[in-house]
C-alpha cells in the first residue's frame, strides 16, 4: 500500500484548507499566549522572593492559577471551555472555537517559559540595576527583556511546536487543521496516503519552525 | 558622611539563623577611602549591601549624608540610591546593551534629559578611558574594561558615595592596579567617598585611608591604614598584615645566627638606615640585616627590618634603647647566645 499521488492531488484542496486552519489556530493562540503570557511570566518572576517587586500573595495566586490550568489535560480543557467558547466566538465548533481552548492552554505554558527564561538572567545584573536606582519598569524593559529575549524566542518556538501538536486534537470540536485531517482520514478511514502526507507536512513544519526559532534566537544574542 | 549604627543582618537558612553582620558600628567621613577586609564569609558583602539597602538590615541604622536609609522604601529609596554608586566583582553589565547604553541606563534612572545624555556618556567614557569602546557590547571587553564601564555607570548620576564589592578580585595584578588608580583619582578629583571590601591587603595598602577588619560578622579592628599596618592589634589583623609585610627567614639561616635577633620598625620620616648605621658606630655592636623592606602606605614610608646584632649584651641593650630613642620600635625576637 504505497502513496497514491493521484489521491493526494485529488485531496489537495482539503490539505490546503487544513493547513490554513492550522496556521489560523496557531496564529491566534500564539498571539494570545504572548500578549497575556509574557506579562504574566514577568509578574511571576518579579514577585518572587528576593526580587524587586516581591509579593507573596500575587505570586501565590497567579502561580496557583497557572498550575491549575496546566494540569488539566487538553482534551478536557477543550470540552470544559465550551461555554466560554460559545460566549466569545458565538460557536462551539470550527477553528475559531478551537483557538479559544488553545489560547487558554498556551498562555500559562508560555508564562512559565518566560518565567524560566527570566530566572536564567544573572541576578547580579538585576541587582546592579536596582542599585543604580532604576525604576521597576526600566528594569523590566531594559534589563529583563533584553537579557532574556534570545531565550524567550526559544520559548516561543517551543510554544508554537506544542500548539501544532495540540491543534491536532482540535478535531474533537471540529477545529480542523492538518492534525485533524490526519486523524479523520488516516485513523478513522485507514487512508494511508493522507496519513503519510499530513505527517510529513507536520514534520517539515516543526523542523522549519525550530530552525527559524534557533536562527532568530542566535541572531538576537549579543553575548 | 556615613554612620553605621548597631547594624545587624540575620539570614534565615535551613540550618537556622546566620548572623551575616553582627552589631557593627562604623563612621566613615566624607571624601575618605575606607577599606573593609576579612576572610570569606566574614560578612563584608552583607555589610556593604546593607549600606545601599540591597540587603535590608535586621536592625540598626544606615545614615548617609544625614538621611537614615533604613526608614526609606520604594520611590524614596530609589531616589536615594541614585546618589550611591556601586561596582561589583563580576561587573554585572547588561550583556545585550552597548557600553554607551549601559551608562545611559543609569542616566535615565535619574530622568536625565535626552539632550544632555549623549554628552554625559562621552564625558564619563573619557573619565574612565574608554572613549573608543562606546558602541561595543560587554562581551567584547576585557575584565578591566568591563570594570571601567561599571565605574562609569556608577558615577553617572554624580554620587557622593561609591561602594565597591571586591571590584578588583577578578582582575590580574596590573589591571587591579590601574583600576585602583582610577578609583583613587575619582576619590580625589570628584571628592567621592569610597567604601571598598576586599580580601587583599595590597588593595587596602594601595588606596585606603582607613580600614576595618571583619570576622564572623563583627568588626574586630578599625583605624587608619598606617596605624593598623604598623601596629596591628587583633590576631586576625596581624595575619592579614603578614600577608603583605612578611618576614620569613629560612630556619637554616636563623640557626647560624649567634647574636640577638631584633625586629626594628621605623614609622614615617625617620630615616631607618641612618639610625641603624649610627647605632653600629656608637655602640661597639655589629648589625647584619636578615630581612628588610620599606613599604609606602599612603605615601608615608613604613620601614621594617629584621636584623642580627652582635656584641656584648650590655652594648646590645644600649643600642636598642638608642634606636628607640630615635623613634624606632624594636622587638627582640631572640637573645644572643
Ligand atoms: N542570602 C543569604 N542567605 C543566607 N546566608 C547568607 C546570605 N548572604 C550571606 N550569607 C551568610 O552570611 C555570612 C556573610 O556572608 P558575606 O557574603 O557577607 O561574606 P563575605 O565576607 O562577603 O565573603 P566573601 O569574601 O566570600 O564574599 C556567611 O556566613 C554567609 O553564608
Ligand atoms: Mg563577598
Amino acid at each position: 500500500m504505497g502513496i497514491d499521488i493521484q489521491h493526494v492531488i485529488e485531496l489537495r484542496p482539503d490539505i490546503l484548507k487544513a493547513f490554513g486552519e492550522t496556521m489560523y489556530m496557531i496564529g491566534i493562540s500564539l498571539t494570545v499566549a504572548i500578549v497575556i503570557g509574557l506579562p504574566l511570566g514577568i509578574v511571576l518572576f518579579i514577585t518572587d522572593r528576593g526580587l524587586f517587586l516581591e509579593n507573596r500573595i500575587i505570586k501565590g495566586i497567579l502561580g496557583f492559577i497557572v498550575n491549575m490550568v496546566r494540569s488539566i489535560p487538553f482534551i478536557i480543557l477543550l470540552v470544559a471551555l465550551i461555554p466560554l467558547t460559545k460566549l466569545l466566538v458565538d460557536s462551539t465548533i470550527g477553528p475559531a472555537a478551537a483557538s479559544v481552548s488553545l489560547s487558554v492552554a498556551a498562555t500559562p505554558f508560555f508564562a512559565r517559559i518566560v518565567e524560566t527564561s527570566l530566572r536564567e538572567i544573572d541576578k547580579g545584573v538585576i541587582e546592579a540595576a536596582v542599585a543604580v536606582g532604576a525604576t521597576p519598569w526600566m528594569i523590566i524593559k531594559d534589563v529583563l527583556l533584553p537579557e532574556s529575549k534570545s531565550s524567550i524566542v526559544q520559548g516561543v518556538t517551543m510554544t508554537i511546536i506544542s500548539l501544532v501538536a495540540y491543534s491536532a486534537m482540535a478535531g474533537v470540536v471540529g477545529g480542523g487543521g492538518i492534525g485533524d485531517l490526519a486523524i479523520r482520514f488516516g485513523y478513522y478511514r485507514y487512508d494511508n496516503t493522507i496519513m503519510v502526507v499530513t505527517v510529513v507536512i507536520l514534520i517539515v513544519l516543526v523542523q522549519i519552525i525550530q530552525q527559524l526559532g534557533d536562527w532568530t534566537s542566535k541572531a538576537l544574542d549579543k553575548r | 558622611m556615613i554612620r553605621i549604627n548597631d547594624l545587624s543582618k540575620e539570614y534565615k537558612t535551613k540550618n537556622g539563623l546566620v548572623m551575616g553582620v553582627d552589631r557593627v558600628n562604623l563612621t566613615i567621613s566624607e571624601g575618605e577611602v575606607f577599606g573593609i577586609v576579612g576572610y570569606s564569609g566574614a560578612g563584608k558583602s552583607s555589610l556593604l549591601r546593607c549600606i545601599n539597602l540591597l540587603e535590608r538590615p535586621t536592625s540598626g541604622q544606615i545614615e548617609v549624608n544625614g538621611l537614615d536609609l533604613t526608614k526609606l522604601k520604594g520611590e524614596e529609596l530609589r531616589k536615594a540610591r541614585l546618589k550611591i554608586g556601586m561596582i561589583f566583582q563580576h561587573f554585572h553589565l547588561i550583556s545585550q546593551k552597548t557600553v554607551a547604553e549601559n551608562i545611559a541606563f543609569a542616566l535615565r534612572a535619574a530622568s536625565t534629559p535626552r539632550e544632555k545624555m549623549t554628552s554625559r556618556v562621552v564625558e564619563l567614557l573619557e573619565m574612565v578611558g574608554l572613549t573608543d569602546k562606546k558602541d561595543v557590547f560587554p562581551a567584547q571587553l576585557s575584565g578591566g574594561q568591563k570594570q571601567r564601564v561599571g565605574i562609569a555607570r556608577a558615577l553617572a548620576n554624580n554620587p557622593s558615595l561609591l561602594l565597591c564589592d571586591e571590584a578588583t578580585s577578578a582582575l590580574d595584578p596590573n589591571t587591579t592596579l590601574s583600576i585602583l588608580r582610577l578609583l583613587k583619582k575619582i576619590n580625589r578629583e570628584l571628592n567621592i567617598t569610597i567604601v571598598l571590601i576586599t580580601h587583599e591587603m595590597n588593595v587596602v595598602k594601595e588606596i585606603c585611608d582607613r580600614m576595618a577588619v571583619m570576622q564572623d560578622g563583627r568588626v574586630v579592628e578599625e583605624g587608619s591604614v598606617y596605624e593598623i599596618f604598623s601596629n596591628p592589634k587583633a590576631e586576625l589583623t596581624k595575619e592579614f598584615i603578614s600577608s603583605v609585610l612578611s618576614f620569613e627567614v629560612p630556619q637554616t639561616i636563623l640557626d647560624k645566627v649567634t647574636g640577638s635577633i631584633v625586629k626594628v620598625m621605623f614609622k614615617g620620616d625617620v630615616a631607618g638606615e641612618g639610625v641603624i648605621s649610627d647605632m653600629v658606630q656608637h655602640f661597639e655592636v655589629r648589625g647584619n640585616f636578615l630581612h628588610g623592606s620599606i613599604e609606602y602606605i599612603q605615601e608615608v614610608p613604613l620601614g621594617l627590618f629584621l636584623m642580627e646584632i652582635q656584641g656584648h649584651p650590655d652594648n646590645i641593650k644600649r643600642a636598642i634603647t638608642y634606636m628607640e630613642g630615635r623613634g624606632a620600635q624594636v622587638e627582640v625576637i631572640q637573645n644572643g647566645h
